[in-house]
This record gives structure tokens, sequence and C-alpha cells, in this order.
């Protein structure tokens, strides 16, 4: 008889996370608890200006200090061609500093030493001598024609450009725009924010001279793009290279590119021969490495007096900082930013975006998103939002008449993506039905009459997640597909292994319940493993939604190439042909006689014992698998909040959240990822970002100033779920990780803004921090977020 | 966290631990260390030694003393206010503030002196010493003295205290009356300093304010005591012009920065709300002005 599929934890299993056994007994193993013998440790000088020019370092304190081993400076590094590396987005970035520094935090100097407490000591000892130029802390300062070269490193770059580039039909959307009986036009900014894993980066360096083999244990969500990487910047061989990721304390996007620290700890390794650990402080993270968004936009939306979008203009100017290392693929500069409007009927769209320098950290990382989504479906969102309300139409029922309708897919998006499943207008209907939508405005209206200010906010968007396919995706050539390799072992216990890497989604836990839902093997007899580039298969990682819809299908593609030849197996065992042998889960039976069968575990065992004659013995395969589509899954999010006019302060009083990720493997781990982007999304639009002050100083370098929501702030959560199976993947699952990071800023800020209508603000750029909201509230005017300039006093 | 090298020494007797402060000019003294060690992390403070007087016996109680007053050791944790059963009969203006200091893992082990000794500006409970009129005892090589609130900051992270003397108590005067009060705080976040906070101290006799004190957090280069506001409504029960008054006399008292936390006239806007707020709780009811 077929086994129970959620006894076995299979799909649709609320499993426990197996992972989190370790975990909570505080028997993880992160890159800090890796000790080698003889290990020295490496601390990093960091800037302590925005823009200055270099005019000397002095060393030689550091090394008069006890105990310090190896000092490095820029000048070092550029004698062995190492003081630039390429980023991920074709561009170059200083590993130390040699001409001047370009952002606060930028690494100067290093010292390893025999602990950390002296190499810290050593970097004190340090004295450089700057000599200030003017900070340059936004686009706009950035793209003024008098603005002091940032990048007067690069030959032929005569301003602070990185790149225009558009997409989309102009022609069309500006026919479409003629033809409008209404425009609407906002302008808002997304500011910068920091994925802020609480494990910041790090990395041990352990060359060994005898073999010429490096390894080097990294925080890394994308191990084998780290291989590629170091292969090529280091010019060591490939296969001498091992990289192994072990469990990482979040991810978020923080710890897809490649970082100065972990550069000098392979050079400071190779030089002293003897392993170099590097862990960065929090702020070191913070003020450092790959942030997320810095946009800025101005949007419009063409209309007909019906309600219909006719058609949608964008321009975006983002600020990448002192570097261009968005991690992100290649060919599409402000990322999937074009995915906007994606589950709208937008017949035609066009979107310019220009791309700058500042004096600010690099990165322009996927912060719990794919590829500058977050920024798209906001934008979309507060777009529609304001569209809505300048059209006077009901916010719901502008989005009933745009969304994409069910029969309507496939369906080409106005930025030609291709969108496959979903069931929207439901979707919508569960959520307007859950936070009572129906009577809100009268409860609006009489709220108001007493001086209270309610008001409701919604987010409706699908975003492609699982990047590739390969024909579109790669980051610098190197094809966006996944993989996973099966071994069954002969008493049927099985390791899993995939190029994807696990920092806190659960991959342990729900690989196993895929191959248990294609083997009926329960998923307690899997082991996984991921993040050891000698042992794992070549894969592209973990960011970007794309473990499930990429490496999972994998996962699955090679349970069924394993299935495929256990049949084989069974055929041989049941003394039957193999098209006579029927499968259930957990077992093979001759049909007509169902009691006649064996089990995938005697198949295994008959791999390694009994095997047909001319069949290979063993039971254990790979796969790469390589998605024909984007996944496409939706959310609607809706926000009840109230603001207190005395103070801006505003709370929220019901948040419900309506996801359509497919079919869910394991439904728990499915809500905890809701409920953490949510929190995320919570906190982008109250509380949390970095900004800089005139001077290009990084107003949020520590926990007292980023501030990351505890339990105590965060609302709670009303999960409801629609299920439209993706019809190209294997399981029909899709990305799920990011959706609500992604779609949930709009619905807090759109309930705001509708609280606030009657004073005719249009916009508070993010985050909502009291102050500016009762800026507006007094004012009437919108309150921009974007980061002030020195003037001349 | 890795700061500069130091001693540490965790004596057993006040005695004991004067003596070491004096035995070094770059000592510091351990108390919570909520404040002390983040700035030794950070490498902004790095004392050569440190003087633990966790291991000094009595100083953690905090009581109601029989003259009316109220005492609070050097050891008493923010939590154990938080947590106290009686305090807000006594205090309430310090028990409104106990739940709003930083974040729970803080409250545990910071003190309640260590903060006031720690002289920052946005000490919350600077503000509600300041409104109470309180005092800080010292003990010295020479024995002990006791400085008033007022007294006791000699600017940003400054106090008067001597590098040989220990905080060892706060106390707050007995009441005129019955004591009423409150403390109200803005922060972006819990765990967050203040936005600005407002600590309100009342004296009062029937519905009439016998005496007063207001003091503002996080809105000057030290703490606030709006004299002006406070004198406002001495003297009569609260009515809403004396509530005015007093809001408008405090907003006008602090002087805010313009920050990632507030513009300037923003926090002024915040202060007199909150003075309002706090007062309107103790307005009479119309039946006790009828």
């Amino acid at each position: 008889m077929a086994l129970d599929e959620v006894k076995i934890g299979g799909l649709g299993a609320s499993r426990r996370r197996v992972e989190d056994n370790r975990f909570i007994r505080g028997k993880g193993n992160y890159v800090d608890d890796i000790v080698l013998p003889g290990m020295l440790h490496m601390e990093i000088l960091r800037s302590p200006l925005a823009h200055a020019r270099i005019a000397s370092i002095d060393v030689s304190g550091a090394w008069a200090v006890p105990g310090v081993r190896l000092v490095l400076t820029g000048e070092m590094m550029a004698a062995r061609n190492l003081a630039w590396m390429p980023t991920l987005s074709y561009d170059t970035q200083a590993v130390l500093a040699t001409d001047k520094v370009r952002f606060q935090g930028q690494e100067v100097a290093c010292v390893i030493a025999d602990d950390p407490y002296i190499a810290k000591d050593g970097c004190e000892a340090i004295v450089v001598e700057y000599e200030p130029l003017p900070p340059i802390v936004n686009p706009q300062q950035a793209m003024a024609v008098d603005a002091p070269l940032i990048r007067d490193d690069k030959v032929n770059q005569a301003d602070n450009k990185i790149f225009d580039w558009e997409v989309g039909d102009k022609d069309g959307t500006d026919r479409a725009f003629a033809q409008a009986d209404v425009v609407s036009e906002i302008e808002m900014h997304y500011p910068r924010s920091h994925p802020s894993p609480i494990e910041a980066c790090g990395s041990i360096a352990d060359f060994d001279r005898s073999t010429s083999k490096l390894t080097v244990y990294m925080t890394t969500q994308a191990p084998h793009i780290i291989r590629a990487a170091v292969s090529l910047v280091a010019e060591i061989p490939e296969h001498m290279i091992r990289i192994i990721s072990p469990d990482l304390g979040g991810g978020f996007g923080n710890k897809v590119p490649v970082y100065p620290g972990y550069v000098m700890s392979i050079l400071a390794s190779i030089l002293t021969e003897r392993p170099v650990k590097w862990i960065e402080d929090k702020s070191g993270n913070l003020i450092s490495t790959g942030f997320g968004r810095d946009v800025y936009l101005k949007g419009q939306v063409a209309m007909r007096n019906d309600g219909k979008i006719l058609g949608v203009r964008m321009h975006t100017d983002s600020d990448h900082g002192a570097f261009f290392s968005d991690a992100q693929p290649s060919k599409f500069k402000i990322g999937l930013m074009h995915s906007a409007f994606a589950c709208y009927d937008v017949p035609t769209a066009h979107l310019t975006a220009t791309g700058v320098y500042t004096n600010k950290a690099p990165g322009g990382v996927a912060y719990r998103c794919s590829f500058r989504v977050t920024e798209a479906m906001f934008f979309q969102e507060r777009m529609i939002c304001a569209a809505a309300d300048d059209l006077g139409m009901d916010q719901a029922e502008f989005r009933r008449v745009n969304l994409v309708r069910d029969d309507d897919f496939p369906k080409r998006t106005p930025f030609g993506f291709l969108t496959d499943s979903g069931q929207y207008e439901k979707c919508l209907d569960i959520g307007l039905e859950a936070i009572g939508y129906a009577d809100f405005k009268q409860e609006q209206e009489e709220a108001r009459k007493r001086g209270r200010l309610l008001g409701i906010g919604i987010s409706t968007m699908t975003e492609p997640l699982g990047a590739g396919n390969s024909r579109e995706y790669d980051i610098l050539g190197i094809k966006m597909f996944d993989s996973a390799e099966l071994r069954i072992h002969m008493t049927g216990k099985a390791i899993l292994r995939t190029g994807a890497k696990t920092q806190g989604q659960g991959h342990e836990t729900t690989w196993a319940q895929i191959v248990a839902h294609e083997l009926g093997i329960p998923a307690d007899d899997i082991v996984v493993e991921e993040g050891d580039t000698d042992t794992a298969p070549f894969g592209m990682g973990t960011y970007a939604s794309r473990s499930t819809p990429v490496a999972g299908a994998a996962v699955a593609m090679v349970s069924r190439k394993i299935r495929a030849k256990a049949r084989k197996i069974a055929a041989h065992l049941l003394e039957a042909s193999e098209e006579d042998v029927e499968w259930e889960l957990g077992r093979f039976y001759v049909r007509g006689a169902q009691d006649r069968g064996v089990s995938i575990q005697e198949c295994a065992m008959a791999a390694y014992s009994n095997v047909p004659d001319g069949m290979e013995p063993g039971l254990e395969n790979n796969a790469y698998y390589d998605p024909p589509n984007l996944t496409w899954p939706f959310a609607c999010y809706i926000a009840k909040v109230e603001v207190d006019p005395e103070t801006g302060v505003w709370d929220v009083l019901h948040m419900v959240a309506v996801d359509d990720c497919g079919v869910r493997i394991n439904p728990m781990i499915v809500e905890g990822q809701i409920m953490g982007g949510l929190t995320e999304a919570y906190a982008m639009a109250n509380m949390q970002f970095i900004t800089f002050d005139e001077d290009g100083n990084c107003i949020g370098s520590n926990y007292m100033d980023y501030l990351l929501p505890t339990a105590w702030e965060t609302p709670g959560f009303e999960l409801h779920e629609v299920v439209t199976p993706c019809p190209h993947h294997p399981i029909g699952a899709k990305g799920i990780g990011e959706c609500a990071t992604v779609g949930g800023p709009a619905a807090f800020v759109n309930a705001v803004m509708d609280a606030l209508k009657h004073t005719g603000v249009r916009n508070i750029d993010m985050p909502l921090l009291p102050d500016r909201v009762h800026d507006a509230l007094t004012t009437g005017n919108d309150v921009s977020g974007m980061p002030p300039v020195k003037t001349e006093a | 966290m890795f700061p500069s090298r130091f001693r540490y020494e965790a004596p057993s007797s006040l005695s004991e631990a004067v003596a070491l402060l004096a035995s070094h000019d770059d000592s510091k003294v351990l108390a919570g260390g909520q404040s002390l060690i983040p700035m030794m992390k950070l490498r902004f403070a790095s004392p050569a030694l440190l003087v633990d007087i966790n291991n000094i016996p009595d100083l953690d109680q905090h009581d109601a003393q029989p003259d009316g007053g109220y005492r609070i050791g050097a050891l008493v944790r923010h939590a154990d206010l938080e947590k106290s059963t009686t305090l807000g009969e006594h205090q309430p203006t310090i028990a409104a503030a106990a739940s709003l200091i930083a974040d729970p893992i803080v409250r545990t082990r910071g003190t309640f002196v260590g903060s006031l000794c720690h002289a920052d500006p946005q000490g919350d409970w600077a503000s509600c010493m300041v409104a109470l009129g309180g005092s800080i005892v010292a003990h010295g090589p020479n024995g002990r003295r006791t400085i008033p609130v007022d007294d006791f900051v000699a600017g940003p992270f400054q106090t008067v205290l001597a590098s040989d003397e220990i905080a060892v108590e706060a106390v707050i005067p007995a009441a005129n009356g019955s004591r009423k009060g409150g403390y109200l705080k803005l922060e972006r976040r819990v765990g967050d300093f203040a936005t600005a906070g407002v600590a309100v101290a009342l004296e009062m006799s029937g519905s009439t304010v016998t005496n007063a004190g207001i003091g503002l957090t996080g809105v000057g280069s030290s703490t606030i005591n709006a004299r002006e506001a406070a004198a406002a409504i001495v003297g009569s029960p609260l009515g809403d012009d004396a509530i005015n008054s007093a809001a408008e006399a405090a907003a006008a008292a602090s002087s805010p920065r313009s920050d990632h936390r507030g513009s300037a006239d923003y926090k002024r806007h915040v202060v007199a709300t909150f003075v309002r707020r706090l007062l309107a709780q103790h307005q009479p009811t119309e039946a006790e002005v009828a």
C-alpha cells in the first residue's frame, strides 16, 4: 500500500526543521566557530572619510606592536596586481585603497596578528594622512556639471555616470499617453537599506604550500561563484580551490558579492603560510558591504476615465556607491526593475534608468529580493495608489479593473516577461474580506470625526523569482541554472547535495521532503549537504528566491532519474516486464497484482547486491536544471493603520497577507518566510534605513542607529493562502522567500497615505518616521528622504 | 568584542573599591556595564582599570524610607524597578519610566544609578530625578556626601564625582502631599534613545498641585529641568490654561538639535504634546471641580 505522504515528511508536511536541532543547542558551525592550528587573525583599518586623497600611510607603528605578523596596504596589494578586483557588474572595486578613499568605511589597510586584540591594536597604530575631497551623497549631486569625479582611476570616465539603460516601447508608450484621459505622476525615493544578517561576513583562508591547495571557509551564499572568482582574481587553478560555506547566520543577499576582506585573508594566508581568519564586526558590515535599494523614481501612469491603464512610464536614478558591484544578472543594469506592472494588464510601458557613482559603500545586492524587484513592486504599488487617488477611484476597484484575469495566461508583461499562472482577483477578494474592507470607509469617516486617522493600504503584485533560465540570465557569463546530486545507500538511506546554499531557509528540511515525495523514502532518512565546492555539484547558490524554483526542481528531477532506474531493478526483482511495473509512493508493484511489490528500500539494496545483467550497480545520479521560465508567485498584502495626529506615530491595527506561491512543500516554513518578510517590510516602511549626512558620514553604522524591529514593535500578521501550481516547475512550486519583503512595504505606506488623504499629501519617502508623518500632516506637503547636500556657509 | 587591554578587579567591600579607584588615574566603576561595555567595544572608552562593584553587598535594594523618601541602591537593575509591585504607589514617575528604559536585555543588567553616572543627555532616569528633585549619594575616601541631581552632571557624559568616589545610591525626597506623575518617551523602536522624553512629578494636596517638577530627555546637551513649566502649574488644580502654559514653557526650555530622529521643531512639539498628555491625566474630573 502506498505510504502516507505527510507521515513520511513529504510534500505538505509541516515538518520541524532538522537544522534547528543543532542551532538551538548552540551546536551550529559558523565560520567564527572554526579554529585551525596556527591560525592568525586579521583586522581591517577603514577610512573615516567619505572622499579623500591618501597623502601617506605610515604602518611602522603597527609593525612595532608585539604579535603583529603582517601589515597590508594598497601599495603592497598593487605590487601583486591585487589592489583592484573585478565586480559582478563588470566594474572594478578597490581591495585596499591606493590613490584615494571613496566612501566612509573603505578598506585602507589591514593587520594580521596572533589574536584579534593585537590585530586591532595594530590598526590603531597606523597613521594615515588624508586630504579631504568634496563628498557626493546623492545622484542629483553626482550628476551636476561641476561635480567632483569619483572614479578618476578609470580611463574614459569623464563624469559620475555608470550607465543609461532602457527597456520597453518608447513610441508606443508616448502614443498611449497622448490618448489618456488622466495622467498620474509621482516621485519618490526607495531609501538605502542593509540586509544586515546577524552574522557579519568573514573568512578563514588556509593556503597549504605543500599541496598548493587553497581552502577558504567563507560566509557566502554562492560558493561556486566565489570559487570561479577567486580562481580568476588570484590566478589559482580552480581545482586547487575549495570554498566551504558552513552554517550561515543569515544572508539576505549580503553574502553574494566578493568582499575585500576575503581577498586580503587569502593573500595573507599565502604570504604567511598560515590560516588567516577575518571576522568582520557589525559596523564594518553595515558601512562597507552590499546594501539594498537607494533608487529614485519618476513615475507616470496614463489612464482612461473608467480606470483602465493605457501605459506606464518610469525613470529611475540609482545610487550605486563608489563602485558598481551590484550582484545581479549582468545584462540588466538596474536588475529586474522592468518586472514592474507584471500583474496588471498594461498594454505598453517604457523604463529609462540612470546609474551613478556616489561616495557611499558599493554593493547594490538583492536584499531579500530578486534583483531590484523590491523597488519595482514598491514603485508599482505606490504609482497604482496615486493613480487611483488621482482618478478618484476606489483602491480595490482600480486594481480589479486592471489585474490580469485568470484566463489571460500565459500573459506577456508590458516589459516583455511572460507570466504563466495565478488567481489574482481571488487573492484580492480574500484579502479585502479578511481586512473588513466593505465597512472600512464608514469606520474611517466616523473615526475622522472624532479626530482619529485611520487608513487602509493595499499592495498586489506578482514577481519573477528563480533565475535563470540560462538563455537570459547569467552573472559574468556564468549561466544561471542549478543542480542536485542524490546517492541512495544500500539500506535505502540517502545523501542529497545541491548547488544552492541554505542560510536559514531550511533546505536540509525541505529538500528531503521533495525526495520523500518523489521516492517515498522518509525525509528523516535523507541527509542534505550544501556549501562545500569539493563535494557539492556546481550551482549558482541561494538568493533571489531561486532555491526552490531551480535547485528544488533539480532535486525532484534527480529523484525521478533514481526512480527510473529503481523501476528497472524492481522489474527484475518482481520478474515482470518494466512496462507492467506501477509506482505508488514508496513501492513498485505489478499491474493487476498490487500485493506483488517491492519497496524503494528493497530496490536500493538490490542496486548494490542484485542488479539485472548488464546494469551498472549503484543507485545515484545528478541533475542540472535549467528552468524554462521564472516562477510567478502572487501576493495581496493589506494593512490597516492608525496615525496619531499629534505625534505622527502610526500603528498597524491589522495586517492581512494572501500569498499564492503554488504548491507548498513545508507550509510551516513558508509561513515563517512570509512572517519574516512582512517584518522586514514593516521595518522598511517604519524605521529601517541607512542615510548619510552632508559630509558622507554613514548614519546607520550600528544597531543603535540602524533599526531592526523587535518583537515589541512588529505587528501580528494574518496569513491566507491560495494555491495555483506553477505550470512548469516539476512539483508546481514557486519562490516565496522574498514576496512579503517585496510586496509588503507599499501596503504600509499606502495605508498611511490613505490616513493622510484629507491633507492632499501624495508621498512621504520611507521610512515613515513620526517626524516625517507629522511634517506632512502639518504642512500638507510631500516629504523627501533624500540625503542633504552640503551647501557653502 | 575586542577592547583595549585593561585590568579587572572585583572587590567585595566599598572601602576596597574606593582604594582601587584611588590607585589608578584611569579607572572606571563597572555596575551593569550597559553603557560602558559598548563604549569599550568601540574603543571610545579605554579605561586601564575596571572596578566591578557587583560583589559589594547591600547595594541592590530599593525601598521607601521612614521619612517618606525613597532610596535606590547602586546595583538596582532597571528590571528590578520595572517588576516591582510596590514602586508605583510610592514613585509613579519612576514606575512609568522603568519599562521604557532601553530594551528588556539592557534592563536586566543595567542599573538606575549607573545610568545617572553615565550622564548621557538622552538618559531617561536623569529626567525623572530632575523632576523629583532627587540626589545622589557618593562614597569616597573621606566618607559620604549627598549631591543634588541638578549639581551632579558637569556636562555630557561627565559628573562631579571624584575619580575615587562611587555613587552608592539615589535618593528621592518625601512628597508634600500625594505623589503623582508619569513619563512619556517617543522612540523609533524599543531600545532606541528618546527622540524626546518628558518626566512629570507632581505633589498634590487634594486636587491642588503643591509642588511640581518637569524633566526633559534628549532635547538638549544635558537633561533639562523645565522649572518655568513646573512653576506654571503649582498652587492650583490643573486647568487647561495652566497645562498649556506648562507645555509651551517646556517646549521653550528645550533646545533640541535636528538629527535623524527628527527636526528641532518636531522635538519641541513632542515635548509640549507629552507635557499636555501627562498633566491631563491628573486634571480633576468635572465631579471633583464641582
